[in-house]
């Protein structure tokens, strides 16, 4: 198996508070990684740190290094809006531009500088079908964004990840605030994308990360407790934290 | 249970009262308007709205003050709202200094409570001396003394554009400027066009300032000649009107336009503040 991001004694500190204990794991290619754990685990901190999303939260201090195809991510050659084109990010809360459907999704490859109308329309299509939600939408692509549905948007926010292109695709719970039919459309989905992006979710649903990841790692005070193929985290877990958590009896 | 006859008669007391008290303050409110609009609109003519005041006729026009006004309500925003603006912006979404920020906002906050008529004497001292007393020098001083608002309001509404559209912008791989140029500024150019409207209000009603530092000449000129020389204002032409020409009629219509653009100018305001927000929530 191929690995595209590989952490090694990743720790991290917002301030004074240590957030991640000397990390090191390796996430597959073409796979999709479920991060699981208790509130305040870490788990979205470490999420965060993949695409160096961090970067904006003041006082944060990193150490270990974080490889992107063996690149180090902190390294300063590294062009940090090039990196987060290739590692695209879905949020919890779904969050379009209150702009149109169309302008969006065309955000991403405008800033990255493509201008050309036709290239665009294409990319916009292509963007929307990859999300399933072209059907929905294909009729009032220039209505804004903030008109559709909760479930919508979110899948528009994953349309909107797409049309840049990436190659990993990062998501942090992003069923959490949608109904359950919205939920297993985006499960649906996501089983669907991995043929073609690697990625990794962070959710708070135990169930959704036997449904649809193929590897599970387990977050507890900001160390990584556990990491394995799902079936074998779920079923015989080798740590004590790991079955306690999983069998209910904290989190 | 019944409400005892004492708790009756206090409820009814306070209940008149509070009545009372708002009966007045509309009753002043609409005394006021009245009371303008009444000994103002019968002196505005067309004649005292398209001439200049002549004293070999020995007729009054204040279109040369209307034009002042306009002149220095565009020289005014011209420089105050990129300023105000770009402050608000770098304050807000660069600044990393914390305690720094919090001092030029205390500072902006106190410098918009200073009485406008030191605003006037520091105008006089620091433009007009150098420049000459003309409408320039008077747009400069409510350039110093609006910028603390525009900077005020731009900031309060950048606050206001939820972070997780920067968040999204940032997660495309857009760099900051352009996350500020295409994502924030969009969505707080309501509080940008509000900070105009109230500063356009405020120059409207401004006269300690420009009795300082913009004279009080009644001369009909182009934009840039008028800039460059000395004239009054409607708010300076009133007082000079009332104070040293004992012309209550003409003073009385220039309060009466004063206070008719006053009420357009807060309409505006509320309109495009509800413009935005219906919008916004599309």
């Amino acid at each position: 198996m191929n690995y595209i991001i590989t952490a090694k004694d990743l720790c991290l500190w917002y301030g004074q508070f240590q957030a991640l204990k000397s990390i090191t794991m390796d996430i597959p290619e073409n796979r999709i990684t479920a991060f699981i754990g208790p509130s305040g685990c870490g788990k979205s901190t470490f999420l965060k740190t993949l695409n160096r999303m961090n970067d904006l939260v003041p006082g944060v201090r990193i150490t270990g290094d974080v490889r992107f195809h063996e690149e180090n991510i902190f390294d300063k050659s590294v062009d940090v809006n090039e990196l987060r084109r290739d590692i695209g990010m879905v949020f919890q809360k779904p969050n379009p531009f209150p702009m149109s459907i169309y302008d969006n999704i065309a955000y991403g490859p405008r800033t990255h500088g493509i201008t050309n109308k036709s290239q665009l329309d294409c990319i916009v299509e292509q963007a929307l079908k990859d999300a399933a939600i072209w059907d929905e939408v294909k009729d009032r692509l220039k209505k804004n964004a903030l008109g559709l549905s909760g479930g919508q948007q979110q899948r528009l926010c994953i349309a909107r990840a797409l049309a840049v292109q990436p190659q990993v695709l990062l998501m942090d719970e992003p069923t959490s605030a949608l109904d359950p039919i919205s939920t297993s459309r985006i499960e649906e989905l996501t089983l669907e994308l991995k043929k073609k992006y690697s990625i990794v979710i962070v959710t708070h649903n135990m169930q959704q990360a036997v449904r649809i990841s193929d590897h599970t790692a387990f977050f507890l005070l900001g160390e990584l407790v556990e990491f394995g193929k799902t079936e074998d985290l779920f079923s015989q877990p080798k740590e004590k934290r790991t079955e306690d958590y999983i069998t209910g009896r904290f989190g | 249970m019944h409400t005892s006859a004492k708790r009756k008669a206090y409820i009814t007391l306070m209940r008149v009262l509070m009545w009372v008290s708002t009966a007045l303050t509309a009753a002043l409110v609409l005394f006021l308007l009245g009371y303008v609009l009444w000994n103002g609109l019968p002196n505005i003519t067309w004649e005292l709205l398209s001439t200049k005041p002549s004293y070999i006729t020995d007729r009054i026009g204040i279109l040369p003050d209307i034009l002042n006004t306009l002149y220095v309500v565009l020289a005014t925003l011209v420089f105050v709202v990129p300023l105000g603006v770009g402050a608000a912006v770098y304050l807000t979404e660069y600044a990393s200094n914390k305690r720094i920020v919090g001092v030029i906002e205390y500072a902006a906050e106190t410098l918009s409570g200073i009485p406008s008529i030191i605003y006037g004497l520091v105008g006089m001292l620091l433009f007009s001396n150098n420049m000459g007393t003309c409408l320039m020098a008077g747009s400069l001083t409510l350039v110093i003394m609006n910028l603390p608002t525009i900077m005020r309001t731009t900031q309060e509404s950048l606050k206001t554009v939820p972070q997780s559209y920067r968040e999204g912008a940032f997660g495309l791989g857009a760099g900051k400027w352009r996350v500020i140029r295409t994502v924030v500024l969009p969505n707080c150019i309501d509080g940008v066009i509000t900070g105009c409207i109230l500063t356009v209000g405020r120059i409207l009603g401004e006269s300690a300032a420009l009795l300082f530092t913009a004279g009080l000449a009644h001369a009909v000129n182009g934009i840039v000649d008028g800039l460059a020389s000395p004239g009054a204002t409607l708010t300076v032409a009133l007082y000079v009107y009332a104070k040293e020409e004992g012309e209550f009629g003409i003073a009385f219509a220039i309060a009466a336009i004063l206070m008719v653009l006053t009420i357009l100018i807060n309409l505006a305001a509320t309109l495009v503040g509800k413009y935005y927000n219906n919008r916004r929530n599309v």
